[in-house]
């Protein structure tokens, strides 16, 4: 039979056991490298802010966070959307190893928007439609997780948790459009794809270097995470046992 | 599907009306709470006229909660909601009248005692008046979205714990417009905008949770 790749070539969880084990340790390099030229550039080479000083540095964390935590919940509800309409347990898995580094991204925007608040703004928190959004996105997560968590039957668990990422998705746009609909003290949007970026090009520049670098962070720790829960769910069939046992993986 | 509608929601109503005290005791829960506040926060007026609209809604959102937990419970354990999804009908209809039942018995004794308990935290009349009018439009969104969590979360183990945390990210907004609304009255400003949003959470809801609760009854049941 010749390997020809197909769209669903890798919804075979054995295939993406292969492909995730060699892709991990690329996406390490990436993540680590990336974040070292970002880091380099945001905190040695560009320059103080006009107004904040050096406190705004903090942004080559916060907004790759933000961004992250959005784009992994939507992500993370289309895959479930996935395994739901198409019975594919290879997606579900993806939906469920997606969900903690969502959370976590999620919380690091939260903690790291407080930090800088508080030189800024001159407070931790302000109940303005953002940052209200952004914690509903973080009890969105944590409800995908306790949720799938609490259902025995693996098949019922995606299914309910794929129903629940979907009515959740709703929120993404409410976060991202709310600092244009509501009047909150967190600023609009300086970068847009439509309009020049409102920043200075080397500060915009290691940020879109550290949103990469948290790209390649969250694609190495849920592949891993992904793959652990493939030898878990697949953990009655042939190529799971002889991999225990210590032989190579053999993909069918 | 009329006829179903109409038969499931008058068998639940029949259902409470035979167990009344079970079925005031979502209310017993809202007064007792609400009653705790002046009692932890402090009497002085002031403060208890801030925290009002708030407290409010917060403990009508918990008493919504705890309720919500046995409203397919009992016909999942018996084996009539499977009955009930047997029906040529879609699962819409089951879901919409349960949800619509549950407004009638637990959300609308909220909205009588809600001017009640208002009246212990020195409300003025127009903010009673706007209390009793976003409660009214926000219970049936709660009860809605816990019959949404209800069917998630259907025969769990971890079930009311699980269904609150599930069920308030979606309920927020309602709480933060519904609670919004009141200190806008009291602040003497209008809250027509806060209104709308209510009533435009309410119209989505509607259409959109009795699906998402079919959907889950689905999953649940199979």
């Amino acid at each position: 039979m010749t390997s020809r790749l197909r769209l669903y070539t890798f919804a075979a969880p054995s295939r993406f056991y292969s492909l995730a084990g060699w892709l991990v340790p690329m996406f390490w390099v990436l993540a680590i490298g990336l974040s070292a030229v970002g880091l380099y550039i945001g905190l040695l080479v560009a320059p103080s802010d006009a107004t904040q000083g050096d406190s705004y540095r903090i942004i080559f964390i916060h907004v790759p966070a933000a961004w992250m935590s959005m784009l992994l919940y939507l992500v993370m509800a289309f895959w479930a959307a996935i395994g739901w309409a198409f019975n594919a347990r290879m997606a579900s898995i993806m939906a469920r190893a997606i969900a903690p580094t969502g959370a976590m991204f999620t919380f690091l925007a939260l903690w790291t928007g407080a930090l800088w608040g508080k030189p800024t703004w001159g407070t931790w928190w302000v109940w303005d439609a953002r940052l209200t959004s952004e914690l509903i996105l973080l009890f969105l997560y944590l409800g995908y997780i306790a949720l799938v968590e609490a259902i025995d039957d693996p098949r019922r668990a995606d299914q309910a948790g794929a129903l629940l990422a979907l009515v959740g998705a709703i929120n993404v746009p409410v976060i991202y459009f709310s600092v244009s609909w509501w009047n909150t003290l967190h600023q609009g949007a300086s970068v847009s794809v439509t309009s020049s970026p409102k920043m200075a090009s080397i500060m915009l520049t290691a940020m879109l270097i550290m949103s990469l670098a948290c790209w390649a962070y969250a694609f190495a720790v849920v592949f891993t995470r992904a793959r652990a829960m493939v030898l878990e769910r697949e953990r009655h069939t042939a190529w799971v046992a002889e991999l225990a046992n210590g032989g190579k993986v053999v993909a069918a | 599907m009329r006829d179903l509608f109409l038969a499931v929601l008058q068998r639940d109503l029949r259902l409470a009306a035979r167990r009344r005290v079970e079925a005031l005791l979502p209310l017993v829960f809202f007064m007792v709470a609400i009653s705790l506040f002046p009692l932890g926060v402090g009497p002085e007026m002031q403060t208890l006229r801030q925290i009002a609209p708030g407290v409010v809604w917060v403990c009508a959102l918990l008493a919504t909660m705890l309720s919500v937990n046995q409203l397919y419970a009992a016909d999942f354990a018996d084996g009539s909601l499977e009955q009930l999804l047997l029906a040529p009908q879609p699962a819409v209809v089951v879901a919409l009248a349960k949800s619509v039942a549950h407004w009638l018995v637990n959300g609308g004794p909220l909205i009588v005692a809600a001017p009640l308990v208002g009246l212990l935290f020195d409300l003025s009349v127009p903010a009673l008046g706007s209390l009793v009018i976003t409660l009214a439009l926000g219970t049936p969104v709660l009860s809605l979205l816990g019959g949404l969590g209800a069917a998630l979360t259907l025969g769990l183990r971890s079930g009311g714990m699980l269904l609150f945390l599930i069920v308030l990210p979606l309920a927020v907004p309602v709480l933060i417009f519904g609670a919004g609304a009141v200190a806008v009255v009291e602040a003497g400003q209008s809250p027509t905008g806060h209104y709308s949003l209510l009533g435009a959470l309410l119209i989505a809801t509607a259409l959109g949770a009795p699906l998402a609760t079919a959907a889950a009854l689905r999953i649940s049941t199979e």
